[in-house]
């Protein structure tokens, strides 16, 4: 047995079906499963098509799968669009009063009619088809009952009296195995960049709503008390980063959060936390296409951007991980760097990893640490420019006795006095230049390309961002070399150029059209033989890079 | 305490062209810090902060805390400041290009929060330092090498903008009363939440208005200062226009409301955040 089950539940916006996917979700990871969930959503509140799709498996998976074993229609459209991903044993439960459907082995349920008598509104009808999904596969009504309790805060009992209902009016069609193993963590990639900000001392949030960052507004806001953090919303994304480069003047460790459309606002407060050496981390979740694109659905097309964004020579960060385990990591660990540089640095995500529900590894957490920059020895005048060796000049806020803290936008002298002439300029160039020299050092100390599958092999995938997930699991599969760049600037060239000794063939892929990492690895002098890319703001599926790869 | 004491000037070489109205700007600013500094705030608790353009050089000549931020940005990187820490004392020096045109969404979002910062706009009435282009407060037929014929748009009045906008102290001074601009400024800082004024400053190559200035600027002593009415009124006796009336200076309105750092922050400081964060709570809802 693979104890690897795949559920979907759709309906129209406003049905509730991401509720329900996550109390499903939580049933089965009480009873040691796995978790990942994939949300598939429309840019709209009423009405469309939305699913969550839930894959429950015995070990530790990061993406979701195209085959379906149960398929949960609260509406006739989710029927309508997923049934031919339904495995030959799957199981349909729709509502019987919306869908009608000739299929033997199909379990309708009169979901509006229960809902109604019990005396509820439309949007319950999800805790309805959860309580029958739980029947069927055998969850006794008091763990179902437990939960709901938990989980349903408002409307608690209504809920609860639906949901029995339903349940007692649902066939039992098996058992399924309560799996040997501790319940593991939940949450979004989202939230696990908050958390790793937050244990590296994150003080000040400051955002503009976009889509799909916004949920890292949210979770910091909700518990900003919890965590001993500011979280401001401001008028748009110019004043959300210049507010934050002025925060991170005085001392406070600041981050933004944004996707693409929002960054490019950014890109000139990005050249402002260069030019004035303060740190800024904002991390960019992507959304597919240019412009306002596809809001709700994935892409990874802001690669070249996010390395060469903001004008003049810019030393940056930009760190891209694979899942929400590396997210907290590298979010805490980007802001550590950001710090110890005094440079801007770019947190690259896209929606896959910010909106899907992981499992959480919390000893991660114990990893990061809040670690102190380089600060000023007190000993003679203070220079907020001092030329030093490595390039980094001692920081000193503003407040401190005695001393004067002058940033400043235009070229500068040590005082941070403007300065044009020749030498001058040239001095802090050189100066800032060593700086970049320290960060590619700093970025060999890191592991900063991982690697995958097979390790022997021959043939070799390269993926960065949320592709690890799919990609990782058909490497696996097909017995292939996966290799994740994670840290994608400054580049991690000894470390890929290792871990491509001995591999011959080479495949990339990623979900852009212009195929960009392939851009990136052609500046290392890297070939790519063949690249698979995915453009259609859906994420790779591991059986769909498992069929490509095989047709190679 | 006197400048020399306080050591407010720097080696920077000053470069604003003679007698530009930035320099009775400079000189009512070293006034306000000499006078702030004397009544017990420390110099070291003062951050000021400008954006580009002949204004924002003045932070070059001032040996304080200083943030030379973007072209229309200095008020919200000042807004950053503030709430990274609300104990120091943060003053936006910074041109009319800059605030009315470039960066006029952070004027009104900063109003409309009421954050604890003073904003002095250096209205030279014209983009100076790219070579005299007309700006929003620029009057129509204003004369510049994009508008050879002469600017077809009517200025706004940033007075009755603040107004609009929920601001929570509303004047306006003249670079060449200093001591009157001296008093208006201290007003400002002093006052709790935000302070705005509209400082008139002759530009002696692209926008010499001394003599308009000279003839028409009178002190207004308002009474009644927390009458919107009788703010807008007063506001609108001039419109920046070329209108032949009488230009009121002084403080138009001042009321008191609550300040956004404190409602944002509580007693949070977040550049001095000392408490470690338990992470046990936050982990037991991820089940």
């Amino acid at each position: 047995m693979t104890y690897d089950y795949s559920i979907l539940i759709g309906g129209a916006a406003g049905q509730g079906s991401r509720k329900a996917g996550l109390i499903i979700a939580k049933l089965l990871s009480e009873l040691g499963y796995r978790i990942f969930i994939y949300d598939d959503y429309q840019s709209l509140i009423r009405g469309g098509h939305s699913f969550s799709q839930i894959r429950a498996s015995k070990s530790k998976v990061l993406s979701h799968r195209k085959k379906i074993d149960f398929l949960l229609a609260l509406d006739e459209t989710t029927v309508k669009k997923h049934r031919a991903d339904l495995d030959e044993k799957g199981i349909i439960i729709y509502n019987s009063d919306e869908v009608s459907l000739n299929d033997k082995k199909a379990v309708g349920i009169a979901i509006k009619t229960i809902v109604k008598k019990t005396g509820g509104v439309s949007i319950m009808g999800n805790a309805a088809l959860v309580a029958c999904f739980a029947k069927i596969i055998g969850i006794d009504w008091k763990t179902l009952e437990k939960l709901f309790k938990k989980e349903f805060k408002k409307f608690q009992e209504l809920n609860i009296k639906i949901a029995k209902v339903a349940f007692d009016s649902s066939p039992n069609l098996f058992k399924i195995k309560r799996l040997n193993q501790k319940q593991a963590l939940l949450l979004t990639g989202n939230e696990a960049v908050a958390l790793g900000a937050v244990k590296a001392g994150l003080d000040f949030y400051v955002a503009y709503p976009m889509t799909p960052a916004t949920g890292i507004l949210h979770y910091l806001a909700k518990h900003k008390k919890d965590f001993n953090v500011a979280v401001s919303q401001l008028e748009n994304e110019v004043g959300v980063v210049n507010a934050a480069v002025g925060a991170a003047y005085t001392g406070a460790r600041t981050m933004v959060g944004t996707s693409g459309g929002g960054f490019a606002l950014m890109s000139e407060g990005f050249s402002l936390a260069a030019q004035s050496e303060i740190p800024l981390v904002i991390v960019e979740s992507q959304r597919m296409s240019p412009a306002s694109g596809v809001p709700t659905y994935n892409g990874q097309g802001d690669l070249l951007f996010a390395l060469t964004a903001g004008h003049g020579d810019i030393l940056r960060f930009v760190i891209a991980p694979g899942d929400a385990d590396e997210a907290c990591f590298w979010a805490g660990k980007i802001l550590n760097l950001s710090w110890k540089y005094q440079t801007p640095s770019i947190l690259l995500i896209d929606k896959e990893i910010s909106e899907s529900t992981f499992n959480f590894d919390k000893n991660i957490l114990d990893k990061i640490k809040c670690e102190k920059p380089l600060v000023w020895d007190k000993k003679g005048k203070y220079l907020r420019y001092k030329n030093t060796k490595k390039g980094v000049s001692p920081f000193a806020f503003p407040g401190e006795k005695k001393v004067i803290v002058k940033a400043n936008s235009y070229e500068h002298d040590e005082f941070g006095i403007t300065i044009d002439d020749e030498e001058g300029i040239e001095k802090m160039q050189n100066k800032r230049l060593r700086k970049f020299r320290e960060m590619k050092k700093e970025v060999d100390k890191l592991e900063a390309v991982k690697i995958y599958g097979k390790k022997q092999a021959k043939k070799a995938i390269v993926v960065w961002g949320s592709t690890k997930g799919p990609a990782k699991e058909a490497a696996e599969k097909l017995g292939i070399k996966m290799i994740q760049p994670i840290i994608l600037e400054p580049f991690p060239e000894k470390q890929m150029k290792k871990a491509l000794k001995g591999v011959n063939k080479l495949v990339l892929l990623e979900a852009n059209g212009l195929g960009q990492m392939e851009k990136v690895l052609n500046c290392y002098g890297i070939k790519v033989d063949k690249k698979i890319l995915k453009y259609n703001a859906r994420p790779f599926l591991p059986e769909e890079i498992e069929k490509q790869l095989s047709k190679l | 305490m006197s400048n020399k004491n306080l050591k407010l000037d720097t080696y920077a070489e000053n470069t604003w062209c003679p007698r530009c109205g930035n320099f009775g700007i400079l000189a009512a600013l070293k006034k306000v810090i000499s006078s702030l500094v004397e009544k017990g705030l420390p110099k070291e608790n003062i951050v000021v902060v400008s954006g580009i353009g002949c204004s924002s050089k003045i932070i070059d000549y001032l040996n304080l805390n200083t943030f030379s931020s973007l072209h229309g940005r200095p008020i919200v990187s000042a807004e950053g400041i503030k709430a990274g820490n609300p104990n120091l004392k943060v003053i936006v020096c910074a041109g009319d290009g800059g605030i009315y045109n470039e960066g006029i969404s952070h004027l009104v979002h900063a109003a409309k929060r009421n954050t604890d910062i003073t904003v002095l706009v250096h209205n030279n009435r014209n983009f100076a330092l790219t070579a005299g282009q007309f700006t929003a407060t620029s009057p129509k037929g204003f004369k510049g090498k994009s508008a050879p014929e002469g600017s077809i748009e009517k200025p706004f009045n940033p007075l009755k903008l603040m107004l609009a906008s929920n601001a929570t102290f509303i004047a306006r001074g003249y670079s060449a009363k200093i001591n009157h601009l001296k008093d208006l400024i201290i007003k400002g800082v002093e006052h709790k939440g935000f302070s705005f004024i509209d400082i008139l400053q002759p530009c002696v190559s692209f926008f010499n208005t001394y003599q308009l200035y000279n003839e028409k600027v009178y002190e207004e002593k308002n009474e009644n200062l927390t009458s919107e009415k009788e703010a807008l009124k007063k506001a609108g006796e001039w419109n920046y226009g070329k209108d032949n009336s009488k230009i009121p200076i002084g403080i138009f309105y001042e009321i008191q409301r609550p300040v956004y750092e404190k409602e944002l922050l509580g007693n949070l400081i977040p550049a001095k955040r000392t408490k470690k964060v338990d992470f046990k709570k936050v982990l037991e809802e991820l089940k």
